[in-house]
């Protein structure tokens, strides 16, 4: 149950301001897609596109080609609501429903799927989701508690467990580490290596460490200056992008010449 | 000697102390007055609050006092005090001021929550603007405007709604023996829910508005429409601001006079008849209307009506607040 994405020369405007041009790019299936780059490169922006959520922006719009598995996700018979069913989000801050309890805020975005579903049926989706998120262990005495009782990292991994509930094709990663400590952020990059071989995955990180520790495939984002749009530079696989990568620009970024 | 020590030396006081240096102890111990004067002013606005309660209880019990220990002999010598006991006449005056309030409260509540939905989530912003300001002018209309309107306009309105309503569900006591003109409590409670619809929308609407981002674009990126984010982040997060709001709007309805007053055609009867004139009355109508002729003992009689309007008032925002307190930790706050 995953699925790649064919991306091809896609536009994204903030109103009349052009925000990232011309990328084209393979996100393959069940493998671990970074994409890196200085802020206000366009990276989380692009991201936003793969599953429409730029489409909350008042004012954004994109141009230019999508395919999942061949299927076009800007179709105008395509609703955004069935690609976002599809293709799954983790957010940069950990954002459980505070008026949820732990196995409610699991069992979210099923209840939009289908409402029918036996009491065992949804404790063993509660469980089986936890579990995928490395938090059943911690969380298990404790499943009717507000989602928001616990740490950031837990949260954090409490929204992993929520997306990944309803069995998306694709998981998307919006910095999911920035706000967590190391030991929390090595507990998600853990999962994140468990996750790949279910889940097409695209992180977007900062922390190239991190991007060179948990994802197969590496892509590059740079901006002009400011004003101009984000442009992807180069993507290779991960290894190759941290040792020989092809563009200046690159090599400069990853030995932290700038950015 | 840690008292002298805890002191700001005075300027001049040790001539080691460097010019600057005294300059900076100097201003610390001017914020530190402007700091306590502050905590002063803050905590003196805060006693007032409960002196200025304190006073309006004690006003009222010694006032009341009067009529609450005087003969039924002398009470039923009020010309219009149609009780033995000062008790048993306010029970009714409590029963229709709370049928009223609920009533309107049922009829605003859901008008309410869904205008403010529409302006903080549905509407164009241009729109919403211009709607939003549309709602709190309604809250500028002084009551016996809203009374006059009620009285000469809306009774006319309601009347064939009430009889069709009668006629078809007569057999449901509630909506039973509808007599034209309109006086009865349920017109009352629709002049009332006009009233106390822009508080709860204003209210709600401040609270939906402050949904946070992050847990809309949580149920977006789950696959949810727009009513199932509502459901999902909106409501729930505003849910206690929105029993904040509702309980707002009951206690201005609770209280209101003038309205009620033009509007209803009074009794004083335990009654479900909502369409039946001649069964409600509320206290503060009650009070308007008797209060002009009246004089010693029975002027006590009134004020003890108004004691009990007090107590129901209080009950009413305490029972609010456990409410929210009762899922405060569900409620995000933390």
């Amino acid at each position: 149950m995953s699925k790649r994405i064919d991306v091809s020369d896609l536009d994204v405007f903030y109103g009349d301001f052009l925000a990232v041009e011309g990328v084209n790019m393979t996100i393959d299936a069940r493998q671990a897609t970074a994409l890196i780059g200085p802020s206000g490169c366009g990276k989380s922006t692009f991201l936003r596109t793969l599953n429409r959520m730029h489409e909350v922006i008042p004012g954004a719009r994109v141009q230019g080609k999508a395919l999942m598995d061949g299927q076009d996700l800007y179709g105008t018979d395509v609703d955004p609501v069935t690609v976002r069913r599809q293709i799954g989000m983790v957010f940069q801050r950990p954002n459980p429903f505070p008026t949820m309890s732990i196995s409610d805020n699991v069992l979210a975005g099923v209840r939009l799927n289908n409402r029918r579903m036996s009491k065992g049926d949804q404790q063993d989706l509660v469980e089986q989701s936890l579990r995928g998120a490395n938090l059943w262990n911690e969380v298990k005495d404790r499943l009717a508690r507000p989602g928001s009782s616990l740490s950031g990292g837990q949260q954090q991994r409490l929204c992993i467990a929520r997306a990944i509930a309803v069995k998306p094709q694709v998981l998307l990663m919006d910095e999911p580490c920035s706000a967590l400590d190391p030991i929390s952020t090595l507990a998600i990059e853990d999962l994140i290596a468990e996750l790949k071989s279910d889940y097409t995955i695209v992180i977007v990180t900062h922390n190239m460490q991190q991007a060179a520790r948990v994802s197969d495939r590496t892509a590059f984002f740079n901006i002009a200056g400011t004003g101009k749009p984000g442009k992807l530079i180069e993507m290779d696989d991960t290894a190759t992008m941290f040792s020989s990568p092809r563009e200046q620009a690159t090599e400069d970024y990853i030995s932290g010449r700038f950015g | 000697m840690a008292v002298t020590t805890s002191t700001p030396p005075q300027r001049g006081a040790d001539p080691d102390v460097p010019a600057d240096a005294a300059a900076a102890v100097r201003a610390a111990s001017t914020g530190r007055v402007a700091s306590r004067v502050f905590a002063g002013l803050s905590t003196g606005a805060g006693v007032l609050i409960l002196v200025t309660l304190a006073a309006v209880a004690v006003f009222l019990v010694l006032e009341a006092w009067p009529a609450l220990t005087a003969s039924s002999e002398d009470l039923e010598a009020i010309s219009w005090f149609n009780a033995s006991s000062v008790a048993a006449y306010v029970g009714p005056l409590v029963f229709g001021t709370l049928l009223a309030s609920v009533l309107a409260l049922l009829l605003a509540v859901p008008v309410s929550i869904g205008i403010a939905l529409f302006i903080s989530h549905y509407a164009p912003r241009r729109l919403a603007q211009g709607l939003g300001y549309l709602i709190d002018l309604l809250a500028a209309i002084p009551s016996v405007v809203y009374g006059l309107w009620g009285a000469l306009w809306l009774i006319g309105q309601l009347d064939p709604v009430f009889t069709w309503l009668s006629s078809t569900l007569g057999f449901v006591p509630l909506f039973e023996g509808y007599q034209a003109p309109a006086k009865n409590v349920l017109s009352a409670s629709v002049v009332l829910a006009v009233m106390i619809l822009p508080i709860i929308t204003a209210v709600s609407r401040e609270v939906f508005l402050q949904t946070p981002r992050l847990h809309e674009e949580a149920s977006l990126a789950l696959g949810a429409t727009r009513w199932e984010m509502v459901r999902m982040a909106v409501l729930p997060f505003g849910r206690s601001g929105v029993i904040s709001a509702a309980m707002l709007g009951l206690g201005r309805a609770l209280g209101e006079t003038m309205a009620v007053l033009m509007v209803i055609s009074p009794g004083f009867l335990y009654s479900f008849f909502l369409l039946k004139p001649g069964q409600h009355q509320t206290i503060a109508a009650n009070i308007a209307s008797k209060f002009p002729e009246s004089s010693g003992l029975s002027v006590s009689a009134l004020i003890a009506t108004g004691l009990a309007l007090f107590v129901v008032t209080f009950a009413v925002n305490f029972a609010a607040r456990w409410i929210i307190a009762r899922r405060a930790e569900f409620s995000g706050a933390n």
